[in-house]
């Protein structure tokens, strides 16, 4: 074949290239979609008008110091970072979390977190502070005691506290283990204090999630290939190195933004609309009865350590979110946060009690779009070729 | 564009077949394999381009009477930006169909994504009432892009009726 003939063949299939794939890919739309996914769409961390503690630095280490350290649990023997992996994403790859015991649910990561109005896969809690206080006592968790924790403050970090929130109580009359979740005899302690006393250890423990709470908000989501890419993209420039995408991984981009509908809930710059819906997840068989959001939105609202509580530093006009939430309705029953998808094809298994074990299982649920245990799945079925499925998958590896 | 594509392929057509016949008819197919695959890829581009605004044809004005011709109603962001997935307020006003501002309503605001089978993601409230028909609802939030309903059920002295506002995100 000759040269002419060949840059002809070139000519065309560059010509071919340009109104449909290489170098003109993406249609205006497809890229104002794109660069809303990308990090550089991401705004700067809002203020958590809860926790005026939230962006001290001071109140930020020492909650990265109480992180990591076990001797905030029962036994001496758990730490937030038993189950948030600081090397896995802030998770632990498990189905469900193990601590004292198992729990219920899988353990989420941690990367962008102080963005969320809601915490947790139900949403029951509504600020990461509030977020953090909840495993302490959880009883598969740390398995803790508020009273517990006041005197293990006291104990080891007693001047860094007090340097940052003011003086201590006095805490010679608090019995050693005294919590309203802990066992019966902790929970009798905690009766048989009075009313001084609990406020005064709810406001220490109150203090303990701001730190851990300043700390968790600084971890922010980080670059991945697919940002470099949008970048390359937004500035009209070609994509090298590893910013450029392999057709597979830009058809699989193309079916995440069209037809199979994922940037619908998975959108904006940490893929997630922070909403609950019903996707027909399967229920584990011998848990208890899992309610999502239904029960979630319940237990927002009664949590003494809400944006509306005595130990928010909110004033009540900057709790929109919890004072306009969805209170009830069918679209509640066993609805899970929206999870953001970054750094997801690293960290199986999916779903709120990691009931799919891999990407391609995920896939394939949202392609069959099952009737949901209870209540009503908001998803549609959807034909995806085998091709199709491995080039979703070859992007969501990129993000 | 068309026209381009189908002139370069007919003269190669043409300069193939008056010199080497059998090779000339293989390349002819080749071509029309490729003119077929412009003609496709330009069709789904156009489709595409198509499909990617079907509420074009939805009434999104923002004043409407109500079903039953009890009040005319409009709406307005408050802040002329809507962010997806922030909290924001909208100001509502309420008039009889004659223009009388209507003073004393109470509402309930509700709507949802029709395509996606769900509500809104918060319970938007009316909070304010600004006087001269004017009203305050906040609380509304848009998680996602796409057909959205806010719906308005209105209660004053002169009855109960509902509207429901449009919106493309």
């Amino acid at each position: 074949m000759s040269c002419n003939r060949l840059s002809s063949i070139a000519c065309l299939l560059m010509m071919l290239g340009a109104l449909t794939g290489c170098g003109q890919e993406f249609s205006d739309d497809q890229k104002a979609v794109i660069a809303s996914l990308s990090l550089a769409a991401l705004p700067a961390l809002p203020p958590d008008p809860s926790n005026r503690f939230a962006d001290d630095p001071a109140a930020a280490a020492l909650g990265a110091t109480l992180f990591f350290d076990q001797r905030m649990s029962r036994d001496g023997d758990v730490s937030c970072a038993t189950c948030h992996l600081v090397d896995r994403q802030f998770q632990d790859d498990l189905p469900r979390a193990r601590a004292v015991g198992v729990n219920n649910r899988r353990t989420m990561p941690l990367a962008g977190t102080g963005r969320s109005p809601w915490l947790f896969w139900d949403g029951r809690r509504d600020s990461v502070w509030a977020q953090a206080l909840t495993p302490l006592e959880d009883p598969v968790e740390h398995a803790g005691t508020r009273a517990g924790y006041a005197h293990a403050v006291a104990e080891h970090f007693g001047d860094r506290y007090q340097r940052i929130f003011g003086a201590l109580p006095d805490l010679s009359a608090v019995p050693a283990r005294a919590g309203p979740r802990g066992t019966a005899e902790e929970a009798a302690a905690w009766q048989a204090m009075n009313l001084g006393q609990r406020q005064e250890i709810d406001r220490v423990f109150a203090n303990l999630g701001k730190a851990l709470g300043a700390f968790v908000r600084s971890i922010e989501p980080t670059e991945t290939r697919f940002d470099r890419f949008a970048a390359v993209l937004a500035a009209n420039e070609r994509p090298e190195g590893d910013a450029a995408l392999t057709p597979d991984e830009i058809a699989g981009l193309k079916l995440f933004i069209g037809k199979a509908n994922c940037a619908t809930c998975h959108n904006g710059p940490r893929l997630t609309d922070d909403g609950f819906h019903n996707t027909g997840i399967p229920v584990v068989p011998g848990l208890p009865d899992d309610l999502g959001r239904q029960t979630g939105v319940q237990q927002a609202a009664a949590d003494p350590f809400n944006c509306l509580g005595a130990f928010s530093d909110a004033d009540p006009q900057e709790c929109g979110e919890l004072r306009f939430r969805v209170k009830d309705g069918p679209q509640l029953l066993r609805a899970y946060k929206t999870p953001s998808l970054r750094g997801a094809a690293t960290r199986p298994p999916y779903m709120h009690a990691g009931q799919l074990g891999t990407l391609e299982e995920v896939v394939d649920h949202y392609a069959r779009a099952p009737a949901a245990p209870s209540g009503e799945s908001e998803l549609h079925p959807l034909t995806l070729s085998e091709r199709e499925r491995q080039q979703l998958i070859a992007f969501l590896r990129t993000l | 564009m068309l026209a381009l594509i189908w002139q370069l392929v007919f003269r190669r057509r043409m300069s193939y077949w008056a010199t080497k016949p059998t090779e000339g008819i293989l390349k002819l197919k080749l071509f029309y394999l490729i003119a077929i695959a412009a003609l496709l890829a330009v069709g789904s581009y156009f489709l595409a381009d198509m499909g990617s605004k079907p509420q074009a044809e939805l009434d999104v004005s923002r004043m409407r009477t109500t079903a039953n011709d009890t009040f005319v109603v409009s709406v307005e962001p408050e802040n002329r930006e809507i962010k997806l997935g922030e909290l924001h307020s909208w100001l509502l006003t309420v008039k009889t169909p004659d223009g009388a501002p209507v003073e004393d309503a109470s509402f309930v605001i509700g709507g949802g994504m029709p395509d996606h089978n769900h509500g809104l993601p918060t319970s938007p409230q009316v909070t304010d009432n600004l006087g001269d028909g004017r009203y305050r609802i906040e609380g509304v939030k848009f998680s996602m892009t796409g057909w959205w309903e806010l719906s308005v059920d209105i209660t004053s002295a002169s009855g109960s009726d509902s509207v429901t506002f449009n919106m493309v995100l």
